[in-house]
């Protein structure tokens, strides 16, 4: 048997010359395949004497294996330099932009919308909304403001030839909303609303929010922790809020809602005109006569009522210092603002 | 309204300074929107007098003056005002002053002759807009005294903001009267001393419409001369409180309107004859007011006439006839109570808004007529002399307001408040704001004084109440409420999801003005009736959207001009449709697309940089309607619309009803706007088209699916859709699924035909199809092209 360590030795180099894993294929044939020339030694066994067999056969064996570890090990040596061939081939610039279509972006004055819809409903408002071309009933009379009010001269309103006018205010859906569902009712109505009136800071198309509860005991005092509460959650900071009497025809008592500074904290500064505070919001408690132009028993409910400028909600929390830019539709302004309302 | 600081310490003391005031009221309901010294800062100016007063050698509208300061040697001051002459005394800006306008007086030659400073005119300090001379001070002014302490001009003036339910603090008087309210002090008229009258004669006033007007006050002044000066404290007051100085007269009743709140009015007595009635005008009476304005008045008008006709509008503006002028000698002074309902919005019907009126159509204290001609009377006669008449007081009692009591209830007032205040404090807020308050059993009653015209119920007196205690002192409390659900809207998609839908798509979100140019719209929609404003901003904002398609056009070319070269802007919103009966508001969302397929980038095909078309907007809106859970329910079919090109514009269905329009905008429309590539465009009701499908599942199979391609040729005019229905028809419920991937046109095929490539997907629920399953579809599916479309199958 001198010849079978001449055979693994054979095998052996053979294995380790192959570079390629066809080739390893062939060798693995050529040597341990059915036919291969280990395995005719193994055939050969027959012809020693029996006393022999069992060695001989344990050292043919052993070199098959030793064989076989050989072709594994090399296979597993080409598989790995092939892969590694590939990565280095395979290499790209992974700095080229991606394929496809860019995504657009919401309006700020949209996101703000949105923002504080959400913020109402977890509050337990629901979001109501009433038509943009109103009568002079909804718009001014059951908001007690009659013919001739003066309050009517600040409204600089849009009148169609029959006497119908764009809303100047949002506060006609409290009366229709007060009118359809009656008591109780937690609202927000948020929308466009008209002023014939155009320059820096005015724009004669603008998005206010309303809002109303309506029900057995609502306080002055739950109105002031509503609205500091949403203030609070929409510009995300502790902030200071003061109620300042005034006058709405359909509100008593009424108040100018100013909050404290977002750009200064209360310190002062150009945007706060220096006194620390921003004019934010108008609220009060619904007036009698609005609940009862609105069919509800104003001895047995109360209720408060806010409006608040939307624009000016989006101007403040985006940093946006020219009301007109919301609509000039300008791609390279409205780009800035993303898709995540937030 | 303007307060001079000062004016209000003659009404009550003030126990805090201008700042503190003014913070005090803000919070109280005043707000004080500015709060300015009297004068723009300056310094070095001082009272002068002048000594002497001599021709420039060199210059014949020069004056060299002699000026002393009461100290040192006189100074020499070359000045040009003619008004500069020996014994006047004016204002010294001395070497080293600081002026207004950031001007520095310096020693200077003039014509060769030095001055030591500069004698000031009213406008260089800052205290007019115009002036001609230099500033006259009067006699007794103190010669070297700095002039911003002897015309206290560093005092503060507060611009308040009234509000239009607070007429009766539109003046000095009323503002005083918050003052004390806030501080518990107390109200101390100036004394206005009585003028004796002499027997100058009264005039008839009679009061034709007695609930327009139940009081008229009236008083003769004869033999005065409105030449004279009006005295620099009373121009200085009134230029702090804004108003211009004329004549003494009419200084007069404005000063007393700033005072005491009346408006009054003064007649040249030689022009009004024979008697006056307070009445409504008769139909197509005119009138030229003081400014000159000729108006035409209707019945409604209450007017103040003569023998001859009106000579003003009632609580408005005086007559040009009958106006005073510097020649005037004999006067009558009106002071009249016209009820706010005879007022209101007279003044704006005429494009007026006038001291009197404002303070009328809000309310004027109806018991101080005779009070304010008495101040008049006071303060002319030592300015103008003359001798003055009785005060006539023509009145109907029955007519004046009157002012019932209001029941508080205590319970209602923490009810609304949400804070407890106690007793002691509510009845005291009220009794300093000067009503009468009488405690009954939990509640009181109240009577507020004449002048409050907005105290009528219960929560006036809360708010009352509220303010002056203040709202800060109104805890934040939450209300408490049961956990309710309420349901969603039954198939509204979520807003956000639609729009996030379309921005994922590369759609930015745009708001356009619901007005639009109506030469766009009739553009666009020849035959569509638009709501018109009466009086819109601008005649290209003036009619109604009935598509938001103008607005994103206008828009899109906006974006163009600012060298976008890829557009797509959409927008979410109401159009306006025109109704026999008024407008139906319709929830829309609209898009236009204009430029390359895909943004400009490495490593995509050649067509994805060609320009937008029908089909890649379609893609857009298919998108949208799948949402829906509904896409089957939804169909194309051309259609026509004058704003598309009319054969690449499709209409869209939902189960046949309308829901919108997808389409290429008119070739001719798009030249003529200037667009480089043509926009497409969809509109959709969001209502229907948006409305959410409840959804049931559909069984999925478990067994294999089969595919078979086949490519059809058939007549150009045949369209996908008839393609897709006879198939479906064909091969039965097993087709699970049906594709199109090509269509071919050109070498191969006869002119007039095209080629559609399908790939028709089969699967059963229940088991494996066989080949022979499928074969038996596929050529019944053949069969049926070939006998109803005339089609011809390529192998």
């Amino acid at each position: 048997m001198a010849d079978l360590t001449a055979v693994t030795q054979e095998a052996l180099a053979e294995v380790a010359a192959c570079t390629e894993l066809a080739a390893l294929d062939e060798a693995r044939v050529r040597w341990l395949g059915k036919k291969g020339a280990l395995t005719e030694q193994l055939k050969r066994l027959g012809a020693l004497p029996a006393a022999e067999r069992p060695a001989a056969g344990a050292r043919i064996n052993v070199a098959k294996e030793q064989v076989q570890a050989a072709i594994d090990a090399r296979r597993a040596a080409l598989e790995r330099a092939h892969i590694e061939r590939e990565l280095t081939a395979g290499r790209i610039d992974v700095t080229l932009p991606g394929r496809g279509e860019e995504p657009g972006a919401l309006h700020p004055v949209t996101q703000a919308r949105l923002r504080i819809e959400t913020l109402f409903r977890r509050a337990g408002f629901e979001v109501a909304t009433g038509p943009e071309i109103e009568d002079d009933f909804h718009n001014f009379e059951a908001l007690n403001i009659p013919p001739d009010h003066p309050a009517r001269a600040m409204h600089d309103t849009f009148y169609f030839p029959d006497g119908r006018l764009l809303r100047t205010h949002t506060s006609p859906v409290q009366i229709r909303a007060l009118q359809s569902r009656g008591a109780p009712l937690a609202i927000i109505a948020p929308g466009r609303v008209y002023r014939c009136d155009s320059d820096m800071t005015h724009s004669p198309m603008f998005h206010q929010l309303e809002g109303l509860a309506v029900d057995e005991n609502i306080s002055f005092a739950n109105m002031k922790a509503v609205l500091h509460g949403f203030l609070q959650a929409f510009f995300e900071r502790d902030l200071a809020m003061r109620l300042r009497p005034s006058f709405f025809p359909f509100t008593e008592p009424s108040a100018e809602v100013d909050m404290s500074c977002v750009f200064c904290d209360g310190e002062g500064c150009r945007v706060c005109k220096h006194t620390g505070w921003l004019e934010i919001s108008g609220c009060g408690m619904v007036h009698p006569n609005v609940l009862r132009a609105s069919g509800v028993d104003p001895e047995r409910y109360t209720g408060y009522a806010f409006g608040a400028g939307i624009d000016r909600l989006a101007m403040l929390r985006y940093g946006v210092n020219d009301l007109r830019l919301f609509f000039e539709n300008d791609l390279r302004f409205l780009k800035q603002f993303g898709t995540f309302p937030a | 309204m303007k307060i001079p600081y000062s004016w209000l310490t003659e009404w009550t003391a003030i126990p805090w300074d201008a700042r503190e005031l003014g913070s005090r009221l803000t919070m109280s309901g005043f707000e004080v929107e500015a709060l300015e010294p009297a004068a723009p800062p300056f310094t070095a100016v001082v009272v002068a007098e002048i000594l002497a007063a001599d021709r420039h050698p060199q210059a014949d509208k020069l004056q060299v003056c002699k000026v002393s300061i009461g100290r040192g040697a006189p100074l020499q001051i070359v000045c040009g005002a003619s008004n500069a002459r020996p014994g006047l005394k004016s204002a010294l800006a001395m070497v080293g002053a600081q002026l207004p306008g950031e001007v520095t007086i310096g020693a200077a030659k003039l014509r060769g002759m030095e001055s030591q400073g500069m004698l000031a005119s009213a406008r260089e300090l800052g205290l007019a807009d115009t002036s001609s001379g230099i500033l006259e001070l009067p006699d007794d002014a103190p010669v070297g005294a700095a002039l911003r302490e002897y015309l206290n001009l560093d005092e503060m003036v507060l611009h308040l903001n009234i509000t239009p339910n607070r007429g009766d603090a539109m003046s000095v008087l009323g503002v005083a009267r918050e003052v004390v309210a806030l501080s518990g002090g107390s109200l101390t008229a100036p004394s206005i001393a009585r003028v004796p009258t002499q027997g100058s004669g009264s005039f008839p006033v009679r009061l034709a419409d007695a609930a327009g007007c139940p009081r008229f006050a009236g008083c003769i002044v004869r033999g005065i001369d409105n030449t004279a000066a009006t005295p620099l404290w009373m121009r200085e007051r009134l230029r702090r409180a804004g108003l211009r100085s004329i004549t003494p007269v009419v200084d007069i009743t404005n000063y007393v309107m700033l005072e005491l709140g009346q408006p009054m009015h003064a007649y040249d007595l030689a022009k009004l004859k024979e008697a006056i009635t307070v009445r409504r005008a008769e139909a197509g009476e005119g009138l030229t007011l003081l400014d000159g304005t000729r108006i035409t008045a209707a019945s409604d008008v209450l007017v103040i006439a003569d023998a001859q006709g009106p000579v003003g509008l009632a609580g408005i503006m005086g007559g040009e006839r009958t106006a005073v002028s510097a020649a005037t000698t004999d006067v009558f002074f009106e002071s009249a109570y016209f009820a706010p309902a005879a007022v209101l919005g007279r003044a704006r019907r005429f494009g007026l808004t006038t001291d009197a009126s404002q303070r009328f159509e809000r309310g004027v204290d109806p018991t101080q007529q005779g009070r304010a001609i008495e101040r008049a009377v006071a303060l002319l006669t030592p300015i103008t002399g003359g001798t003055a008449g009785p005060i006539e007081v023509t009145e109907s009692a029955n007519h004046l307001p009157r002012r019932p009591a209001v029941t508080l209830r205590t319970t209602q007032l923490q009810r609304l408040l949400g804070a407890a205040i106690p007793p002691a404090v509510v009845a005291q807020t009220l009794e300093r704001l000067q009503m009468k308050v009488t405690s009954v059993a939990e509640s009181w009653q109240v009577v507020p004084p004449a002048y409050r015209f907005d105290i009528s119920i219960e929560a006036d007196l809360i708010e009352e109440v509220a303010r002056i205690v203040g709202f800060q002192a109104i805890p934040e409390a939450d209300a408490v409420e049961p956990q309710r659900f309420r349901r969603l809207p039954a198939d509204r998609p979520a807003e956000a999801a639609v729009l996030e839908a379309l921005v994922a798509r590369g759609y930015t979100e745009a708001i356009t003005y619901s007005f639009v140019d109506p030469a766009l719209q009739s553009t666009l929609f020849p035959d569509v009736p638009a709501a018109v404003l009466s009086n819109p901003i601008a005649s290209d904002l003036s009619v109604m959207r009935v598509s938001l398609w103008p607005g994103l056009l206008r828009a899109a070319l906006e974006n163009k001009h600012r060298q976008a070269d890829r557009i797509r802007l959409f927008e979410h919103g109401t159009r306006f449709e025109v109704e026999a009966y008024g407008t139906r508001e319709v929830d829309s969302l609209a898009a236009i697309a204009v430029g390359p397929r895909l943004p400009e980038q490495w490593g995509v095909a050649k067509e994805q940089r060609a320009p937008v078309d029908f089909y890649d907007v379609k893609g857009d809106v298919a998108a949208l309607l799948a949402a829906t859970g509904d896409a089957a329910a939804f169909r194309f079919v051309a259609d026509a619309l004058p704003a598309l090109h009319p054969g690449r514009a499709a209409r869209v269905l939902r189960r046949n009803q309308s829901v919108g329009w997808v389409g290429e905008l008119h070739p001719r429309i798009a030249r003529a706007l200037d667009f480089t590539y043509t926009p497409v465009l969809f509109e959709l009701d969001v209502e229907t088209a948006l409305a959410v499908a409840r959804i049931s599942h559909e069984e999925i199979s478990r067994f294999p699916q089969v595919r078979r391609d086949l490519a059809v040729v058939i007549d150009e005019e045949v369209t996908l859709s008839s393609l897709t229905e006879r198939v479906t028809l064909a091969a039965s419920s097993l087709l699970r699924d049906l594709r199109v991937f090509d269509v071919y046109r050109g070498p191969g095929l006869e002119s007039g035909r095209k080629s559609v490539a399908l790939g028709l997907i089969f699967q059963d629920i229940s088991r494996t199809l066989t080949d022979e399953d499928v074969e038996r579809l596929m050529a019944s599916v053949v069969a049926d092209l070939r006998e109803n479309l005339n089609a011809r199958i390529r192998e």
